[in-house]
């Protein structure tokens, strides 16, 4: 994959070791495969598509601000953005030879661009409400932005957190419990912070004083979780499903003129609190890490904890409170599904996205801001997936679903690019 | 600065848990040695800790099941003016339970004679089958220091390649099954490859990796059984394939009154192939040395890369043998995509309950499968969801992780050497500073 | 600030680390703590600073007794620490490495980097380093790092400052500066705890030396004791610093490397155009300070380097390219430079581990299967042969101590047919008994016709084994010297100066 092709020596006095300079071909090939893979579908596949049409609808009927639908000549669409796609391989092949590396926007403008070839491939002769795909894509996002947000902390803080799956089912729980006793939200989602601490608290008992195994904990707990959920829900939420299993839900808030953004302000700005809370989240949180006393210690103990205790920082204690508020914040992402989009507890209702939302954590490499992005395609692909079942699209559904876990996998495999995690996550730290 | 050039140190993983040694003597006696190896495994070193965590997490599940006892709810409304309701209602709900578990797993007193009355621990040994299978493949990932948590997908590849050769080959009997067990074995190695492949290629984390393939699988194998031709049954719409044809069915091993199949003895096999592979071969010496310190096995020329592969395709394919079991010999009358039963997961549990030694998976297979078939008759006699199974197992492996805290628990002595894992956790530390 | 250590004593289960240790270090004075690897230097600072709690003793600092529940408590105290595995954080820049954990803050709970960026000048401007507070730590060379951590301790004011193995990442010019900043630091009134092993380092600068051996204080020294008075304190008993040789039989050019480069994952060059060749029958050995690509050097030649340019032949086949196996089958031998990471399992045992580079074929392998007898009767004999202190052949490899860890490696190496020896840093961190043992064996080697080629950062085992020496600076080879080079030439060679009249290399 790579070749050396110069080396280059340090300017004097610098210091430096001289440098080589290796091609890597990782992304002009990834880019290649993409483009051809694109000619086949939009294209050789879409020959029947001639003289039809793609719709794309950009205003939902309530919106102050009407756009007229955007309408797309199937297949010379499909051809334009082939066209497109090719070219951006192909310079990308040019600026490898150069021993130069294929800039990341020129990648976001190749997916974008592939996006908009597939949609109006597979919308050919149907209509796609581009709002819906997007208010979907927030609905199925939420619980995994709050998931990643508590594994970027705890894994920063040097705690492997693969019981986000436990900690969004007790969440999602405790919040329907409470919610419906009290009949009050907000105590709902108090509750569910408090039972994604919980979950953190043995977490962090058993790895920071136990020593057992991360990823092993995490693994049972998640089990333990689904047990304890499962049972109690069985023996007391059904039986009682009125008095225990009917959570008042949090209204529908809109924002006064960030709500009537074309296109984009129902998706972000019809939202309930929870949602809103989430955004502040992901904001004070990445201000946090980076920026804050708080971030730096949690850092520096995930990074090298002998370092971080030799200067006065407890070690230990910082990682149980800040995996504890990791719980909390998963938590609030458990509440999301009983307070904000379902509306009732169900056994496993959280159906694996514990683990998406830590693939969205390493998709992200450990960075709040990316890895909300990341929990997003992962949401805009399911959603995609919603969308095309109902217009009838020509992909199976099942291969839909599959792409935010190919696409997981293909990120740790590095072909898109390499993930540096803390160096010391998932390792305990003994004096 | 000389630590950046170097290879990069092992992902922490899954390491230090199934890194304990048993320092015991090795005898000469090689069929000796076998058995007191699993006595060992079961009863000693840490047999009293093992027990005091099976012990302490019934406890646990007895107070919850009391507690959500209605009739123990409402003896608990008077609880001061007649305190012995309360106690007798506790003890009913909870005596009640955990002997429907025992007479659902090991012998059922009720039934007239000793045929009948054996009958749930050959159903203990049913549902222990593919846990064994699973976790042998768990345990030998352990060994050489890989997390699988991929068996579900794993056991779905394998469940669908085996009962597609089952239900849309027609080939004599014997031979027929013997083809489809083998169609399954691939199927399990090879989705278990590609995560062996991937970390040797480019170091993807392989719990990463097989979380997502599981749900790869879960997906691909749904697509197979809706659409026609492949695995759905013809004429039908559901999601489901035909029944398996009798000439590859595992046979029954006591006769038709009882579930027992040959599948079993499959897994006994495994059980002995694995002690074999892990403590007498030289593929298994290298697993073993790339497990407990990849960097002296890459120095003292193991194939490290190459190891991961291998170990991940046998892995895959014990792992393969759960499905393989699940749809030849407990469900033949045709699966769904819910035919990996959770097993995959609760694997994870068994090979550390086994602390990753065959013999020992072996039989915290049979208890976890006597919990199951037991928590199936407690459900349907008592009422108490079996979910109360998931919770028992799970506090069981959560206690026997942790030595410590049963010993604190209990008031027990601290011995005076430490844990063996610890060592190897320093080592790691270490490293990482 | 004066500082006293009164009857210290620190216990891990049954080994006693220090054993009732007094140590008087007075304001402004450099004070040597001189001890061999293992003697409980390590230990007592660590307990000076606040990272182990004594089992008995106090520390008191001008008249007053303190306790240490932490380094915080001994930073805030007026204590300092220069580590000897740098305690920064890679990632980190230098002003963030600075400031962590006496964070200052604007609104907001906002980091104060500007107040950590003026502090980092101001000091450094002080000592006249050059840091820019912005770089990342992992982008600076160790010299600089070294600089790093003196400024985050003086950045707490610290007013003793402990400085734990320094020079054994410095080439010997980095550690005259390091010695002057040591004395500016003293004129300044800080008081100095330098531990070392190095005798030479300790008479250069120290106004005073004690000397600790098995976790007890032996005795105290003037600077102006000889090294051989030194040594005996810190071994106790009269050691020879010299090795046993007689004249090398020269043999034909076995090994021969020409033009190798070596490129680690940040795209350096580690390794720089490098050449070289060793006679059958002599020791070759690769001097240098630690960190200038000989670990590479030597990974490359053993096919542990992924990227690898120009040829190695060893008697006329070329390894370059080849697997870790097959170049063990070619016949050499490996001593790796880290032996609990790299040259053993240490929840093997024993026997285990004296087959753990044979593990693929005859005579430990027949059939796929294990040959567990033949093993058994071939560890015995080796644990025989070579010494090794262990209960049996079944015992944990990580149970041994460094020195018979060691004789376990040797013995697995050395009892192959080798027609290449490569030992790294063959005695790093064992006893003065195990370090003759594993001299004269390598020595032995040598005498039995195969080339030999070993690297070491000690000077003193340099000149002691080599027949040749090749320096290397920065990743190239200043060049190749006979063993009997002048040390201060040598010094000089590693600081990336050729030696006057020497063999001219690319």
């Amino acid at each position: 994959m790579s070749t050396i092709t110069q080396t280059v020596q340090p300017s004097q006095g610098q210091p430096a070791l001289s440098t080589v300079v290796l091609r890597s071909w990782k992304a002009a090939i990834a880019l290649s495969i993409f483009a051809v893979l694109g000619l086949l579908i939009f294209v050789l596949l879409g020959v029947d598509t001639q003289g039809q049409v793609s719709t794309f609808r950009l205003s939902q009927s309530r919106d102050l601000i009407q756009l007229p639908d955007l309408v797309l000549p199937t297949f010379v669409t499909a051809v334009v953005s082939s066209i497109l796609l090719f070219a951006m391989a192909a310079w990308s092949i040019w600026i490898t030879t150069h021993s130069r590396k294929v800039p990341l926007w020129l990648v976001v403008v190749f997916a974008v661009v592939f996006m908009i070839g597939f949609l109006t491939w597979a919308a050919a002769g149907s209509t796609i409400p581009v709002p819906g795909l997007f208010v979907g894509t927030i609905t199925l996002s939420v619980p995994l932005i709050f998931g990643a947000l508590g594994g970027v902390i705890s894994e920063r803080s040097g705690v492997v957190n693969v019981a986000i799956e436990g900690q969004l089912l007790a969440g999602a729980f405790s919040s329907a419990v409470v919610a419906s006793i009290t009949g009050n939200p907000y105590l709902g989602l108090v509750a569910a912070a408090i039972a994604g601490v919980l979950v953190s608290f043995v977490l962090a008992a058993f790895s920071i004083k136990y020593l057992v195994d991360q990823v092993i904990v995490g693994v049972v707990l998640n089990v333990l979780v689904i047990g304890l959920t499962s049972f109690f829900f069985s023996q007391l939420l059904s039986p009682n499903a009125a008095a225990l299993n009917t959570p008042e839900r949090f209204p529908r808030i809109n924002i006064p003129l960030l709500s009537e953004i074309p296109i984009l302000g129902p998706a972000l700005f019809r939202q309930t609190f929870i949602v809103y809370f989430m955004y502040v989240a992901v904001a004070v949180i990445y201000f946090g890490l980076f920026h804050t006393k708080w971030g730096l210690r949690l850092r520096s103990v995930g990074e090298h904890p002998k370092a971080a205790d030799t200067v006065g920082i407890n070690v230990n204690g910082t990682r149980f409170w800040n995996v504890s508020l990791a719980g909390a914040i998963v938590g609030f992402g458990g509440a999301y599904f009983t307070l904000g989009s379902v509306g009732a507890f169900n056994k496993e209702m959280t159906a694996g996205l514990g683990f998406i939302a830590l693939a969205a954590v390493i998709f992200g490499r450990w960075d709040p801001l990316k890895a909300t992005l990341a929990a997003l395609l992962f949401g805009f692909a399911s959603n995609l997936q919603n969308v095309l079942s109902i217009i009838g699209s020509p992909v199976p559904s099942e291969f839909m679903l599959m792409l935010p876990y190919v696409v997981t996998i293909f990120a740790v495999a590095g072909l898109v690019g390499r993930s540096r995690p803390p160096a010391a996550d998932g390792k305990p730290y003994i004096k | 600065m000389s630590d950046s050039t170097r290879p990069p140190a092992e992902p922490a993983g899954a390491v230090a848990a199934p890194a304990d040694h048993p320092d015991a003597p090795r005898g000469q006696d090689a069929g000796s040695e076998r058995w007191s190896q699993a006595m060992r495994d079961i009863v000693g070193g840490s047999a009293a800790i093992s027990v005091l965590a099976v012990f302490l997490a019934l406890v646990v599940g007895a107070i919850l099941i009391a507690l959500t006892d209605e009739p123990v709810q409402k003896a608990s409304g008077y609880l001061f003016a007649r305190p012995g309701d309360m106690f007798a209602a506790v003890w009913d709900s909870v005596s009640g339970a955990y002997s429907a578990l025992f007479q659902g797993s090991i012998y059922n007193f009720r039934r007239p004679g000793f045929a009948a009355g054996i009958r749930p621990l050959t159903e203990t040994l049913t549902f222990a089958t593919p846990l064994i299978a699973a976790g042998l493949g768990v345990g030998l990932a352990f060994r050489v220091g890989m997390f699988n948590i991929g068996g579900r997908g794993q056991m779905l590849i394998a469940a669908a390649s085996a009962g597609w050769v089952a239900f849309a080959v027609d080939l004599p009997a014997g031979i027929h099954l013997i083809v489809a067990v083998l169609a399954g074995l691939v199927g399990g190695a090879l989705w278990g490859g590609i995560v062996g492949l991937l970390k040797a290629r480019t170091g993807a984390h392989e719990v990463i990796v097989t979380i997502m393939l599981n749900f790869v699988a879960l997906y691909l194998v749904s697509y197979l059984l809706r659409t026609p031709g492949l695995l759905q049954e013809p004429g039908s719409s559901n999601p489901q394939t035909p029944p398996m044809k009798p000439t590859a069915v595992f046979p029954d091993l006591l006769g038709p009154t009882y579930n027992l199949h040959a599948g079993f003895l499959t897994v006994v096999a495994a059980t002995v192939f694995v002690w074999w592979l892990l403590s007498r071969s030289n593929l298994g010496f290298q697993f073993r040395a790339v497990g407990e310190n990849p960097n002296a096995a890459r120095v003292a020329g193991i194939n490290v890369q190459s190891v991961y592969v291998s170990a991940m395709l046998i892995s895959g394919g014990l792992v393969g043998l759960a499905g393989i079991n699940q749809v030849l010999g407990t469900v033949t009358t045709g699966f769904g995509a819910g035919i990996d039963a959770n097993i995959g997961f609760d694997a994870i549990t068994v090979a550390l309950l086994g602390r990753s030694r065959p013999w020992g998976i072996f039989f915290a297979g049979v208890l976890f499968g006597a919990f199951k078939a037991g928590g199936f008759s407690m459900q349907a006699a008592e009422g108490v969801p079996i979910d109360i199974v998931l919770v028992v197992q799970s506090l069981i492996v959560l206690f026997i992780a942790a030595p410590p805290l049963v010993r604190a628990i209990f008031r027990l002595p601290t011995p005076g050497t430490k844990p063996r894992s610890r060592p190897t956790v320093v080592k790691k530390e270490v490293t990482a500073g | 600030m004066k500082l006293e250590l009164r009857g210290i004593t620190k216990t891990f289960g049954a080994l006693v680390a220090n054993d009732h240790i007094d140590l008087t270090v007075e304001a402004g004075e450099i004070h040597a703590l001189l001890g061999e690897n293992g003697a409980g230097k390590s230990t007592l600072m660590n307990v000076l600073y606040g990272l182990y709690q004594a089992d008995a003793g106090e520390i008191v600092l001008d008249g007053v007794v303190q306790k240490f529940a932490g380094p915080g408590d001994a930073m805030n105290a007026g204590i300092g620490m220069v580590h000897q595995h740098f305690m920064l954080i890679p990632v980190f820049t230098v002003a963030e490495n600075v400031m962590l954990g006496h964070e200052e803050t604007n609104v907001l709970g906002r980091l104060n980097l500007g107040a950590a960026r003026k502090k980092v000048k101001e000091i450094s401007d002080r000592f006249g380093f050059h840091i820019d507070p912005d770089a990342l730590i992992e982008d600076l060379p160790v010299g600089v790092q070294q600089r790093v951590e003196i400024i985050k301790a003086l950045s707490r004011e610290a007013r003793v400052l402990v400085f734990d193995e320094p020079t054994a990442v410095l080439t010997p010019q980095e550690t005259d500066e390091l010695m002057a900043i040591m004395r500016q630091l003293k004129e300044a009134g800080t008081s100095i705890v330098f531990i070392t092993h190095k005798l030479r380092e300790v008479r250069e600068v120290a106004d005073r030396i004690t000397v600790i051996r098995r976790g007890k204080v032996v005795g105290e020294a003037s600077p102006t004791a000889t090294n051989t008075e030194l040594a005996s304190l810190m071994v106790g008993r009269a050691v020879e610093l010299t090795v046993h040789k007689d004249e090398p039989k020269l043999g034909h050019e076995a090994l021969v490397v020409r033009d190798l480069c070596v490129i680690d994952a940040r795209h350096q060059l580690v390794v720089n155009h490098v050449s070289f060749e060793v006679q059958a029958g002599e020791v070759l050995v690769i001097a240098g300070v630690q960190g200038n690509g000989q670990t590479e050097l030597i990974e490359a030649l053993m096919g542990l380097q992924p990227r690898v340019t120009g040829t190695i032949e060893l008697n006329g086949t070329s390894l370059r390219g080849l697997s870790v196996r097959k170049i063990l089958d070619a016949g050499v031998g490996f001593v790796p430079e880290d032996r609990t990471e790299d040259g053993l399992v240490a929840a093997f045992t024993v026997a285990e581990n004296l087959m753990l580079d044979r593990s693929t074929g005859a005579p430990f392998v027949k059939a796929g299967t294990l040959q567990r007898g033949f093993l058994a009767d071939f560890a015995r004999e080796k644990v025989t042969e070579f010494d090794i202190r262990t209960q049996g052949i079944d015992s944990l490899a990580g149970q041994l101590s460094g020195g018979n860890q060691q004789k376990v490696v040797l013995a697995r190496e050395l009892s192959r047919e080798l027609h290449l020896l490569v030992a790294t840093q063959p005695t790093r961190g064992l006893d003065v008994g195990s370090i003759e043992f594993v001299h004269k064996r390598i020595i032995a080697t040598r005498d039995a016709g195969i080339p030999v080629i070993v690297v070491s950062t000690e000077l003193d085992e340099v000149v002691g084994l080599a027949d040749r020496i090749a320096v290397m600076y920065r990743g190239g080879i200043v060049g190749i010297v006979p063993g009997t080079t002048p040390r201060s030439v040598l010094g000089l060679m590693m600081t990336g100066e050729p030696a006057p009249g020497t063999e001219a290399v690319a």
